[in-house]
């Protein structure tokens, strides 16, 4: 009765996968934001999950098991994405979970996976999401304070300490407004101006105005992805700014630059990872390999360029991988211990190196702060 | 003094692209009594079939060209499949079936084109132009000078031709219209292609300035049913200065007031109008039959 | 049948399935299902007095189960306040709020009604997303456990959070069930039905239209804004989403699609639309595709939703 109810079930549900059978394969679960107003985040995220398990499959698995990967779109709500975490838990019976495209998504996902002791690896970049640190909870990118605060210390660099801000309303954007106006009091930077935007406006001359008829500015910064920054960076030029501008990490692609044109994004800074520079990389950089290789793959199966994003799912898919292949099981509490003993690993974002007392593993080095010129990027440091 | 008139330029820019919007609102709404909130992705359609008709090496005069035609045949299907079969419906249903086809249309064009932004390069280049210290985008010009136009079309087609004033009789008395010799299929055909290509139009001018993706027309019509209901729903008049009148209240309130509160003080403001104008600032009052 | 049995009829009904569905769930996720599906029925239910009796529209209802969520969220943390006790506090804030707006908005037809409800319903989200340091902006805000679970584990009773909310959501379900049959029943249930025919008719037999509009734009409020607050409660999170357009629209299309009369009609659109995302995870690149189409081609051949269409063609064989 039991089986036949389950079938009828699964059936119903449209699921795959059956409980039961045989158990020679590695269940992987992921829940990101491929559509909706995240879906700038959560589409190359998913494009690369999805490419790296079929990599680790057509070449033997990990230690000779398939991985079996089921994959969510949560469209960026929290509520779906705590539904998918339930049945990713409870009905696919995943040993890991990678996911959570925003931090909102995130946190729906974090309370089921702490719960039932699944180990989570999140693409989140809310310092939250790690701070306090809980057991089975990890996270790829750097946090946004740290973009702040490489930020800030470029600005320092060239004598800047009064700055105005725009940022997108968006949950990137609030976030990483949020988060740099706590730490500029601790960097010695003051923010004179603070103006916002919705995520969908089409003109942003009024608040740049304001910017720009406030005394003492000496850079402005604009956190935000999707076309805001476009935006932003377009009508920047069209008021004849002389000051530097200041992008975020969420802009850090090829298509920003296409976006606003070359003319107007010509000299604005922002942090980045190797990924976006793959071919500046000296040869003997440690993050050299994994970035060309993972870089080329990409392109030759989508025929885009991964972005910064995408990384972060690829470097979260490689520490599992490697977790697994360490711990030598499937039992999700050894592949939490396995990922907490990783120890300098190399991906397209930075070097991992976990601890008990930290889950994100990465610190300032693995951002590069970047310039763009002639319509590319030009490394600063 | 140059700050107010930054401010008003912004206004008019982002006022011009709602009225352009809500302008395609109102060749349907006059001929159905249907509020086609499947209006933002004609707006859509129109940016991204040029996008990739241009890509693909078509010059741009012929590409968005191509995209109104498109556009406008979308807008005939619309009609005859979706809008004509559930002609008794009441009008909540009308409204569940235009967001259903709102979302239809954005899954195809998601599946049909891809999920990036695009941008298409602007008519006229990226000079601003200066004037006494404010500046102003040459394609902020074209699209103001769209708006314009298509008011003008549009106001001339429902007061100097005889189809015109056929689109009207059919929205009053649909019956009486056919009672005297109006072809009302035609006419219904007719207005949902023509607002599908205004609203394709629409999409070709503002993708310069505001980019495109498959998921832009929600925001679109949000903003220009909103534009359209201000100034009163089936009117251009009120649609022209529904959009140009949200647009300067949004730049006005980011300018001089809060940035973060723009689109609330908007709302507000429509709220208020309402309240003291039920139907819009143009609307005329229906009466009700019993 | 009488109206009487048929309303116990329903009741009985929805009971036995709350009831019976738990005994062929193969996993702890369909819990969590249902209580999804408990959840947006019951405000789906107020909507169905609006709408289907009051024959008012609005697509700004999440505001109200925006407030309802928040409320659970912020008054716990900031007044002290038990999370139960806060979903009534919410509820109170809700029909106050609706009371207050109900009377300048509701004087609105049409269209008109439309862009003033989807108005409101913005405001609330846009208030939400903005006061950071209140609500914690766009990343949402945690939400206290209600406390009921350990309580229930120290009587000797283990259930796990999936189950607990089930029951939850399916007893809520069931109150709000019960109210509206009751309230359909009613001499204002039967005036209210008038409005929905004519207006200037229901006022000529002595119906106070004002009045009773209102009337049934707050109780939706309190409706929507309970199914907030227990969406926030099981979900211990809550972000701004709750209150946005979509979530909005997403309601009345389960109202409608049901068949907006109807209390168990509302049950079956919830349910469906519930489902449907659940189902189309494999083909998720479609989902959107497949949702845009069931809502036109319901809508096209059963104008007044699923559940009356069935109905008639079942009794039109019985004849």
């Amino acid at each position: 009765m039991k089986t036949t109810t389950r079938t009828a079930f699964a059936v119903l549900l449209g699921m795959g996968a059956l409980s039961g059978a045989a158990q020679a394969e590695i269940r992987l679960g992921a829940s990101v934001s491929a559509t909706g107003p995240a879906a700038f985040l959560g589409d190359p995220e998913a494009k690369t999950i999805e490419m790296m398990v079929e990599e680790i499959n057509a070449g033997g698995g990990i230690d000779g098991e398939e991985i079996v990967l089921t994959l969510y779109d949560d469209g960026g709500d929290p509520n779906k994405a705590r539904t998918f975490a339930t049945r990713l838990i409870e009905d696919d019976e995943v040993v890991a979970i990678i996911g959570g495209s925003t931090t909102g998504t995130t946190i729906s996902i974090l309370d089921m996976a702490e719960d039932e002791g699944i180990p989570f690896i999140s693409l989140a970049g809310a310092i939250s999401i790690v701070d306090p640190v809980r057991e089975y909870v990890f996270k790829t990118p750097h946090t946004d304070r740290m973009a702040c605060e490489k930020i800030f210390t470029d600005m320092k660099a060239q004598d800047i300490t009064k700055i105005g801000m725009i940022s997108g309303t968006d949950g990137f954007g609030a976030s990483m407004q949020a988060e740099c106006k706590e730490v500029a009091g601790d960097q010695g930077i003051e923010i004179l101006a603070d103006e916002t935007y919705g995520p969908q406006d089409a003109d942003m001359t009024p608040q740049l105005t304001r910017i720009r008829d406030t005394e003492g500015v000496q850079a402005v910064l604009n956190p935000g992805f999707g076309q805001g920054p476009a935006i932003v960076t377009r009508n920047y030029a069209q008021l004849g700014f002389e000051i530097p501008m200041y992008q975020s990490h969420g802009v850090a692609s090829n298509a920003f630059i296409e976006l606003t044109g070359k003319d107007a994004a010509e000299g604005i800074r922002l942090p980045g990872t190797a990924l976006l520079i793959g071919d500046l990389l000296a040869e003997d950089d440690p993050q050299y390999k994994v970035v060309t290789e993972y870089t080329a793959a990409y392109q030759a199966k989508y025929n885009e360029e991964p972005s910064t994003f995408a990384g972060y799912a690829h470097d979260a898919v490689a520490l599992l991988a490697d977790a697994i292949a360490r711990a030598g099981s499937t039992e999700p509490d050894a592949i939490r211990d396995a990922l907490e003993e990783t120890s300098g690993f190399v991906g397209t974002t930075g070097t991992y190196s976990f601890t008990p007392e930290d889950h994100l593993g990465l610190d300032l080095s693995a951002f590069r702060m970047l310039e763009i010129a002639d319509g590319g990027w030009k490394q600063l440091d | 003094m140059d700050a107010l008139l930054q401010f008003i330029f912004s206004g008019m820019t982002v006022g011009a692209v709602y009225a352009l919007v809500a302008l395609g609102f109102t060749i349907i709404y006059n001929a159905s009594d249907v509020v086609n909130f499947a209006q933002g992705e004609f707006v859509m359609l129109g940016g991204m079939i040029t996008v990739f008709a241009h890509q693909a090496g078509m010059p741009l005069p012929l590409a968005a060209a191509m995209a109104v035609v498109a556009a406008a045949g979308g807008g005939v299907a619309l009609n005859r499949l979706a809008i004509e079969p559930a002609r008794s419906a009441p009008v909540v249903s009308l409204i569940i079936i235009t967001i259903g086809a709102s979302i239809l249309i954005r899954g195809a064009a998601r599946l049909i084109f891809d999920k990036q932004l695009h941008r298409l390069p602007s008519f006229s280049g990226d000079t601003p132009i200066r004037i006494m210290g404010a500046t102003i985008l040459p394609q902020s010009l074209w699209v103001m000078g769209g708006a314009v136009a298509v008011f003008i079309g549009l106001w001339l087609f429902f007061s100097r031709t005889l189809t015109g004033k056929a689109v009207l009789a059919t929205a009053n008395n649909r019956i009486a219209a056919q009672l005297v010799g109006i072809n009302t299929r035609w006419i219904m055909t007719l207005s949902f292609g023509l607002s599908a290509a205004i609203g394709a139009l629409a999409g070709v001018l503002v993708t310069p300035i505001t980019l495109v993706s498959y998921d832009v027309g929600v925001a679109l019509a949000l903003k220009g049913f909103a534009a359209a209901m201000l100034g009163g729903m089936g009117n251009p008049r009120g649609a022209l200065l529904g959009g140009i009148l949200l647009g300067l209240l949004e730049s006005m309130t980011a300018g001089y007031l809060s940035s973060q509160y723009k689109d609330a003080v908007a709302f507000i403001v429509i709220l208020a109008v309402l309240f003291v104008m039920p139907q819009g600032i143009f609307g005329k009052k229906p009466v009700e039959r019993v | 049948m009488t109206a009487a049995r048929g309303k116990w009829l329903q009741l009985a009904v929805l009971a036995i399935v709350i009831a019976a569905l738990p005994l062929i769930f193969p996993s702890g996720y369909y819990y969590r299902v249902g209580a999804l599906i408990f959840v947006n029925a019951l405000s789906v239910v107020g909507l169905v007095i609006l709408i289907g009796l009051a024959g008012q529209i609005s697509l700004g209802h999440a505001g109200f189960a925006g407030i309802g969520a928040y409320a659970c969220a912020l008054a716990p943390a900031h007044l002290g306040l038990h999370p139960g006790l806060a979903l009534v506090l919410g509820a109170v804030v809700s029909g106050l709020l609706a009371l207050l707006i109900g009377r300048p908005i509701l004087r609105l037809k049409g269209y008109y009604l439309a862009v003033a409800t989807l108005g409101f319903g913005i405001l609330v989200s846009m208030v939400l997303t903005n006061e950071r340091a209140l609500t914690g902006g766009p990343d949402g805000m945690a939400v206290e456990d209600i406390g009921l679970r350990p309580l229930l584990r120290d009587l000797g009773w283990r259930i796990s959070g999936g189950e607990f909310w089930y029951g939850i959501s399916g007893i809520a379900l069931l109150i709000g069930a019960w109210m509206a049959l009751n309230l359909l029943d009613s001499p204002t249930g039967r005036a209210m039905r008038a409005l929905h025919g004519s207006e200037v008719a229901a006022s000529t037999v002595g119906i106070d239209v004002a009045r009773q509009k209102l009337r049934a734009f707050v109780i939706s409020a309190v409706y929507a804004s309970v199914a907030g607050s227990l969406l926030a409660l099981q979900n211990g999170f809550v972000t701004p989403d709750i209150a946005g357009f979509m979530h909005s629209i997403e309601m009345v299309t389960m109202a409608v699609l049901g068949g907006v009369g109807s209390v168990i009609g509302a049950v079956l659109g919830a349910a469906i639309l519930t489902l449907l995302p659940q189902v189309l995870t494999v083909f998720a690149e479609y989902e959107q595709l497949v949702l845009g189409a069931v809502m036109i081609i319901v809508m096209i051949f059963m104008p007044q939703g699923l559940l009356p269409s069935i109905m008639r063609r079942i009794r039109g064989r019985g004849e």
